[in-house]
Formats: C-alpha cells, sequence, structure tokens
C-alpha cells in the first residue's frame, strides 16, 4: 500500500476519454496476476497483503446496548450519535420535524427517533430489530447493535450480542435491576462477552443521587458471580440530557470516572486471542481457476499458518504440506486469525466446503454428538427428536436433538429438567449430526464454537448455540484403548459391537449380556433338534461371535444415523 | 495477535460474505450500479476469488438516464476486469415513455429500476444478487441483514428476517425465493472513501468537482447531461463547480457545489460536511418511511 499513498491519482475525464487509466493504477488495482504465475508460487503481489492503514480510526468496538424497556437505549444511542457529529443537519432536520410528530420528550429532541427506523417501531415507540449504528471518534470506530428489551425479541438482543465485543447494560435509575437486567447480563455472558459498562441511566430523575447508584451498583455485582465478566464499570448517566455521556456533567461532582464515550475509547475488551491457538481454517471456498491452482480459501478462525506449515484436513484426516498462502492482494509468507485467506497444498488431497484445515499437531473434536447451549428462536416448542439443520463455521448438515438435558432459567440463573423449551428460552442439549463435524467448545475457539440451527422444512433460523462440549473422539479412543493389540482389533471390535461401540461401558457391557443370552437360546434350541452334545456349545459360541458381522455383512447395522431413538446418545448425553 | 485496522476487519468481514455467498448461491449476480460502493464492492469481490475471477457476472439495471460518463466507466471496467456484464433495461417501461421527467421521480424508480431489476433477476434465474448498500445510508436499512430472503414475488418482510448471529448466515431458501446479500453492511461513507483511497479504486469521475453545465431545479442543482432536459421557462443552464456525493439517474440526482477535485479533497470535505449523502436523492425525501416502503416492493 506504500504505492498507494505517493501514487493516488484517480482517472480523470481526459483518462475516460481515450479510454485509459493511469497506467500504475489499473495494473496495480484490477490487472491481478496471471493464474499461471500464481499457481508456479510466483509472487501474485509484492505488497503485503495486510498493509498498514493510514485510516483515522485505528481500531474497531462492536458494541451493544441493552436494558430493559424504555430504559432508553435508543435514546442514549442517539445521544453518542449526536455528540461524535454522527448526526447530519439534513437528519437533524427530519429529527426536528419526526420530534413533533411522533416524540415523546415534549417540546425537546427525541433521540430515539435517531434510530427506531421501522414505521411499527415508531409508532409503539419501542425498538423491535436490531439496528445497527456507526460513528467514530479519532481514535476508534464504534458498530453499535441497538437491541431490543422486550423479552419476545430476545433473540434479536442475541444476535447482536453474539458480533459484539462488549455490553452497553442500561438500567432505569428510578427502578434499578429488573428481571430484563438478569436476563440481559445473561445472554451477554453466554456469548462470551467480558466487558460490560452498566449505564444507570435517567439518573436525573433521581436528582442525580449518590446513594441510589451505590445502590444499583451493590445490587447487581450480587448477580455478577453467576456471569463470568472480567471487566465491568459503572457509569451514571442521563442519556436524554446528556450527562457523562461525552462530557463530564457538573450533576455528579461525587463521580470520578470516565464518561460513557471516554470509556468505550479506552475499553480493551477481553476477547478470546484466537492467534495464540493452532491453526485452524474453515474453508469456504474451493478456489480452482484453473488445473493448475487448487486454493481453499476461508476467513483464519485461529492461530497462524505459512508455507511449508504441516495441515491435516479434517474430518478426512488427509494429510499435506501448505505450498502457498494468498491474502486479499495476493502471495503472503504468512496469515492469521481473522484474516480471509486462499491456501493451496502440495498434495492433491480431498478437500471441500465444510472441511478445516489445522495444523497437524492440534487436535480438534471431530465428532457426530456436541452437547451445548442453545437459545431457542422460533414460536413453536422445541422437543426431543426435533429434526433440524446445523450450520457450525462452514459445514451444514441434517441434524436430530438428541437430547433436551435443562432449560437455563435466565432470571435466576438457576438449571431444571425440561421436556421441551419455549420461544426465548435456553437449553443444555446434546445434538446428533448425521455427519461428523469440526467443532470445538466456544471457550476455546469462538468460530468452531458457535453454531445456528435451522428447519428443515421452513428454512426459518430457529436457534443459536454455542458448543460446550464435543463427544465421539472420547468414545472412540476409550474403544480403542480397551483393545490395544492394534488398530486392526479395535475396528473389529467396534463392528462386532455395532451401535453399542458408541455408547459407554454400561451400555457395551448390557450389549454382551444380551448377545450371550441369545446365544444360549441358541445353544437350547440345538438341543431341542437334539444335535450332539459336544457340539451344542460350539454351535452357541459360534453364533455369539459370528452373528454381528453377519449383521455388519447385509448392512443391518446401518441405523438412520440421526435417530433420536438410539439409546446410546441418551446414555453419553450426561457425560459429555 | 497481528493488530487488524477498521478497514482491514471490514475488508475482511465482506472478502468472507462474499464467499459464503458465492457458495450458497446456485446462480449469483453482482448488481452493479458503477457508484463508489459498486466499485468497492467489485474490488473485495476480485480480492475474494483471486487469481480465479468472481464466479458470477455483473448486472447493471440501465434506466436509459444515467450520467454517460458512468455508461463509459461501466464498459471500460467490465472490458478491463474481463468480467461479463449484463446490462438490462426495462422495455415496457420504455416504449410506455416513462421518464423522471414527465413520469415524476417515483413511477419512473418503480418502473425503470424497481420493476426492472425483478425483471432482470425473473429472466436470468438469479437467486442470490449482491448489493452495494450500506446500513448507515438510511434508517430502515440500518435494520437490513446482510442475508435479505426475499419472497418470490421480490418483497421484502421487515418483520420476518431470519436472526443472523456471529456470522453464520443461513443461505436455505425455497424455490423461487432469492437473496440480496449486502457485503457492504457495516461500511460507512467515510471507510468507503478511505478504502477507495489506499486501494486506489477508479472511481467515475463525476465524484470529483468540475465545471459543469448546471440547471437550478426545485432547489437542487441538476446537471444537464444531454438535451432530453427541456428547460423549463426562466431556467438557464450555468457553469458550475460542483461533484456529486451519489449516482444515479441525472435528473434526479442533486449535484453539491464544491471545489474538491482530488481524492484528498474529497475525503477533507466529507469530514468537515453536515449534510447525509442521500441529501441529494430526489426519492428518499417523500415521506419518513419511503425508502421502507420501496424496500418492501423489492427496491434494493
Amino acid at each position: 500500500m506504500n504505492s498507494a499513498i505517493s501514487a493516488r491519482r484517480l482517472p480523470d475525464e481526459a483518462d475516460l476519454a481515450q479510454g485509459s487509466t493511469p497506467a500504475a493504477l489499473e495494473d496495480e488495482t484490477f490487472a491481478g496476476p496471471a493464474p499461471d504465475a500464481a499457481a508456479a508460487g510466483a509472487a501474485i503481489d509484492p505488497r503485503e497483503a495486510m498493509r498498514p492503514v493510514a485510516s483515522p480510526a485505528a481500531s474497531l468496538l462492536r458494541f451493544i446496548t441493552c436494558g430493559s424497556v424504555d430504559d432508553g437505549k435508543s435514546t442514549l444511542i442517539g445521544r453518542l450519535l449526536f455528540e461524535t457529529n454522527a448526526v447530519f443537519d439534513d437528519q437533524m432536520e427530519a429529527l426536528r420535524r419526526d420530534s413533533k410528530k411522533f416524540g415523546t420528550t415534549g417540546e425537546e429532541l427525541d433521540f430515539a427517533l435517531l434510530v427506531d427506523g421501522l414505521s411499527a417501531e415508531r409508532e409503539q415507540g419501542i425498538t423491535i430489530d436490531v439496528a445497527y449504528r456507526y460513528f467514530s471518534t479519532p481514535g476508534r470506530a464504534f458498530i453499535i447493535a441497538d437491541t431490543p428489551g422486550h423479552e419476545q425479541y430476545t433473540r434479536n438482543m442475541a444476535t447482536g450480542a453474539s458480533q459484539a465485543e462488549l455490553a452497553v447494560i442500561l438500567v432505569d435509575a428510578r427502578k434499578g435491576i429488573l428481571p430484563q437486567t438478569r436476563r440481559h447480563s445473561f445472554i451477554t455472558s453466554l456469548v462470551g462477552i467480558k466487558s460490560v459498562i452498566v449505564a444507570i441511566n435517567k439518573m436525573d430523575l433521581v436528582d442525580f443521587s449518590e446513594q441510589r447508584f451505590e445502590e444499583i451498583r451493590e445490587g447487581y455485582r450480587a448477580i455478577l458471580p453467576a456471569l463470568g465478566f472480567t471487566d465491568v464499570t459503572f457509569v451514571p448517566v442521563s442519556a436524554k440530557k446528556g450527562d457523562n455521556v461525552a462530557t463530564r456533567s457538573p450533576n455528579t461532582p461525587w463521580y470520578d470516572g470516565e464518561t460513557l464515550l471516554e470509556r468505550l475509547e479506552s475499553a480493551q475488551p477481553e476477547t478470546f486471542d484466537a492467534a495464540a491457538e493452532p491453526f485452524r481454517l474453515p474453508v469456504q471456498w474451493v478456489n480452482r481457476p484453473n488445473l493448475d491452482f487448487r486454493g481453499f480459501a476461508g476467513s483464519i478462525a485461529g492461530g497462524r499458518v505459512q508455507k511449508g506449515d504441516a495441515v491435516v484436513a479434517l474430518p478426512s484426516g488427509g494429510r499435506s504440506r501448505v505450498r502457498g498462502v494468498h491474502g486479499p492482494d495476493g502471495a503472503v509468507e504468512s496469515a492469521e486469525a481473522g484474516e480471509a485467506v486462499t491456501v493451496t497444498l502440495e498434495d492433491e488431497i480431498d478437500v471441500s466446503r465444510g472441511d478445516v484445515l489445522v495444523a497437524e499437531a492440534a487436535a480438534a473434536g471431530v465428532s457426530r454428538r456436541l452437547s451445548g447451549d442453545v437459545l431457542w428462536m422460533a414460536n413453536r416448542p422445541l422437543v426431543q427428536g426435533a429434526r433440524l439443520i446445523l450450520k457450525l463455521g462452514t459445514t451444514q448438515t441434517p441434524a436430530a436433538l438428541s437430547h433436551l438435558d435443562a432449560t437455563i432459567d435466565i432470571h435466576s440463573y438457576e438449571e431444571k429438567p425440561a421436556d421441551a423449551l419455549s420461544m426465548n428460552e435456553i437449553g443444555k442439549v446434546t445434538i446428533t449430526a448425521e455427519r461428523p463435524v469440526v467443532a470445538l467448545p466456544y471457550a476455546e475457539n469462538c468460530e468452531l464454537g458457535a453454531f445456528i440451527l435451522i428447519d428443515p422444512v421452513t428454512n426459518e433460523t430457529v436457534a443459536l448455540g454455542v458448543v460446550r462440549g464435543v463427544a465421539g473422539p472420547q468414545n472412540a479412543a476409550s474403544t480403542e484403548s480397551s483393545s490395544e493389540a492394534g488398530p486392526g482389533l479395535a475396528t473389529i471390535g467396534r463392528l462386532w459391537l455395532g451401535e453399542a461401540a458408541r455408547g459407554d461401558a454400561a451400555h457395551r457391557r448390557a450389549k454382551i449380556r444380551a448377545r450371550i443370552a441369545g446365544s444360549v437360546l441358541v445353544g437350547l434350541l440345538a438341543l431341542l433338534f437334539q444335535m450332539p452334545l459336544a457340539l451344542v456349545p460350539m454351535i452357541a459360541v459360534l453364533d455369539f461371535l459370528i452373528r454381528p458381522f453377519l449383521a455388519v455383512a447385509f448392512g443391518a447395522h446401518r441405523v438412520p444415523e440421526a435417530s433420536s431413538a438410539d439409546p446410546s446418545i441418551v446414555d453419553a448425553g450426561g457425560g459429555i | 495477535m497481528k493488530h487488524m485496522t477498521h478497514l482491514q476487519r471490514l475488508e475482511a468481514e465482506s472478502i468472507f460474505i462474499i464467499r459464503e455467498a458465492a457458495a450458497g448461491a446456485e446462480n449469483p449476480v453482482m448488481l452493479y450500479s458503477i457508484g463508489k460502493d459498486s466499485a468497492v464492492m467489485l474490488h473485495l469481490a476480485m480480492k475474494a476469488f483471486r487469481p480465479g475471477k468472481p464466479p458470477f457476472p455483473l448486472l447493471h439495471v440501465d434506466t436509459t438516464w444515467k450520467f454517460r460518463e458512468m455508461i463509459a466507466f461501466r464498459d471500460k471496467i467490465a472490458r478491463d476486469l474481463g468480467l461479463d456484464l449484463i446490462v438490462h433495461t426495462n422495455q415496457e417501461g420504455l416504449r410506455a415513455g416513462i421518464n423522471p421527467f414527465a413520469s415524476g421521480s417515483r413511477v419512473h424508480t418503480d418502473v425503470m429500476k424497481t420493476e426492472a431489476l425483478k425483471q432482470a433477476l425473473d429472466k436470468y434465474r438469479f437467486d442470490m444478487a449482491f448489493g452495494g448498500a450500506r446500513r448507515d445510508e438510511e434508517k430502515s436499512r440500518a435494520k437490513e441483514r446482510v442475508f435479505s430472503l426475499r419472497t418470490p414475488e421480490h418483497r421484502w418482510d421487515a418483520k420476518n428476517q431470519r436472526p443472523e448471529p456471529w456470522r453464520l448466515f443461513n443461505t436455505r431458501k425455497r424455490k423461487g425465493e432469492s437473496f440480496r446479500v449486502f457485503p457492504l453492511s457495516n461500511w460507512t461513507e467515510q471507510d468507503v472513501w478511505d478504502y477507495i483511497a489506499i486501494e486506489n479504486i477508479p472511481v467515475v469521475p463525476l465524484y470529483f468537482a468540475a465545471p459543469r453545465p448546471i440547471v437550478r431545479r426545485d432547489g437542487a442543482l441538476i446537471m444537464r447531461d444531454d438535451e432530453r432536459m427541456e428547460l423549463r421557462p426562466g431556467e438557464s443552464v450555468e457553469t458550475m463547480m460542483v461533484r456529486f456525493r451519489t449516482l444515479g439517474c441525472y435528473p434526479l440526482t442533486g449535484a453539491v457545489e464544491s471545489t474538491a477535485a482530488t481524492l484528498d479533497d474529497v475525503i477533507a470535505e466529507m469530514r468537515g460536511s453536515r449534510v447525509s449523502e442521500r441529501q441529494g436523492r430526489v426519492i428518499d425525501q417523500d415521506s419518513g418511511a419511503s425508502m421502507e416502503e420501496k424496500k418492501q416492493e423489492g427496491y434494493f
């Protein structure tokens, strides 16, 4: 990008008239590489893929605002936009007009009208959908997700929260901690946000009382232990009047902390450090522009990659080495978590969309069975056995809700047994996918630990969820360890056990007891047919050993994979 | 962790969206409106599939009232990049004599843009159309999804949109349904210009101030791009130093007086601006929810 600063010139009319743009511009911006040059591993573009950008905003912070109905979220955002000059004159003019027509603030400007964009919202004076807003200060650009307060729109709040690094939780100074405050705090923590600003709003309506501020602060601190936040600050504000939003308020001399905007600018939210992880690349797209180039495109979900690295393609297990790494501007030496890349490999191994390339040394869970927490978002209940489509990373597979372990009360944070989840409820579940998926616990990797569930009939997105545990490899490992003579024996053992091989030890013992009983019956049958006495035990033993393999040979072991009636899944649910 | 700047994060996010859409589509297309947002979107699409080309054509809905410079620029870009360009015009509308002067902005936009777009999507059976809209442009767009599902009649149902947690986009659809995909959802006008500067992305010269033939009409500065614009009594053509913040049909696009002739000037001017970019758009100002209504009917 160095060249950009020196040679910044745009095509002018003369250029266009001649049908040419400045040569440098044309070459650098659009010409790109000849495909075969790229395939030969030649540098596509001499520039670094991710170059320093002379942007006015050096960093980006995504945050949500949430709180109960009428806590003043939209007003606060409108105020932030106004104070940071993100509202243009014509928008201000429209705001003045709208404030008279719809406003709830009398003669004053109703900043909420800057953000409540849908007709229904303006009429009802509430926020229904997540609204995204943008503003920047000299050092930082901000993306706000303004999320609804109503319980019926909890799903929209969770959606906004999943993309945020920090949450501003509004509390009405008059009302204190409400059930909604607890619910929003819980969802904030569910999606892994660690940094929270509790904005105690409408301080003007409690005479800027320090005592009231302290009471609410203590009240909120009481619920913190359940939430896992690591960075919580409290700011007394009045969104309507502007106190402590962008400028320090003379009305709160007892408060010496940062204003809300200062806090947003200074916050370094603790996010998951994906770069410290082993390399993981969920493949989005196989890029095959010609016979000589076969690249795997995606955004790096963890770690870094460079030429020569040994990688494994999951779930297939194919191994190879990285031949080249291509960033948005061409070949690069290496790339890290967050970057959009295309990776080529030395060997022709089978990799397609949905697969994950991982560092050879790194283990990642490959399993058909996941346990996790889901937020149900459809207006019909989720019941055990429901058939769904699981989308996790870039993979998508039919799946079944094999077990609903409990619901979590989002107000008391307690777990309760449940038969069904209704809309906006959170449950602890076990999901069995038809095909193995590459997943990690959400706390280890956000990209491979978050998922949505889709209704296969209506195609609606009906749940969002986070992975808490990945089953499968553990079970497979325990099966193998019980027959360490060799992988061949382990395989034979698994075939013999059939479905039970995926269950736990108790399930396997039950299966063996049932088979013994069956074979004893066969022996008795042989007696009945007056077989020689010496043959009877032999027949029984042969039956015991061979019959399971006959089932394999005739394909009877192929039970529908996602069957929710599979007892092994229920057995294993609690142990994951 | 390598520090990624604001624009680097936006760039990576947009490339992710473009790849995700291409993977989820049977027959994708990129709506190319020739404006600065389209220029950035196309630039990102080129990056997403390098060293290959984007696996979709460009579609321009031509109302026949675009600035001539836009058309020249469009053809050159498609040629230079070696991309397929489909140009579609609503021939029925043309035959019916719809034009922005006689029919008014509302009818002209409905017939020559919204209807024309639907015709083109139906004709070529596109099931995923990329658009360069940004959420910061307008209030109802602030609530638009990145993957916006449209009915077989191309309608947008604001109350029935799919949640998009993290970046897990649900691209499943029924027969006849389609998606509009907005890779620049989280970009602001300022981001777009900063990125154009940093990446040296060519844009139509109309964005830069130059002496142009201007007619003052209904409080807007309209550039008389050809003879079809008849002068009303009392009107005259003045040569004024102007530029455009957004580009559309020339009779419906107001110019702003400016001396910003270079990219740096434009960026400096925009930082100091107190007026939003859509202010020059005649079609947005009918009513408060104007854009929302148009979107429900199938406008981008």
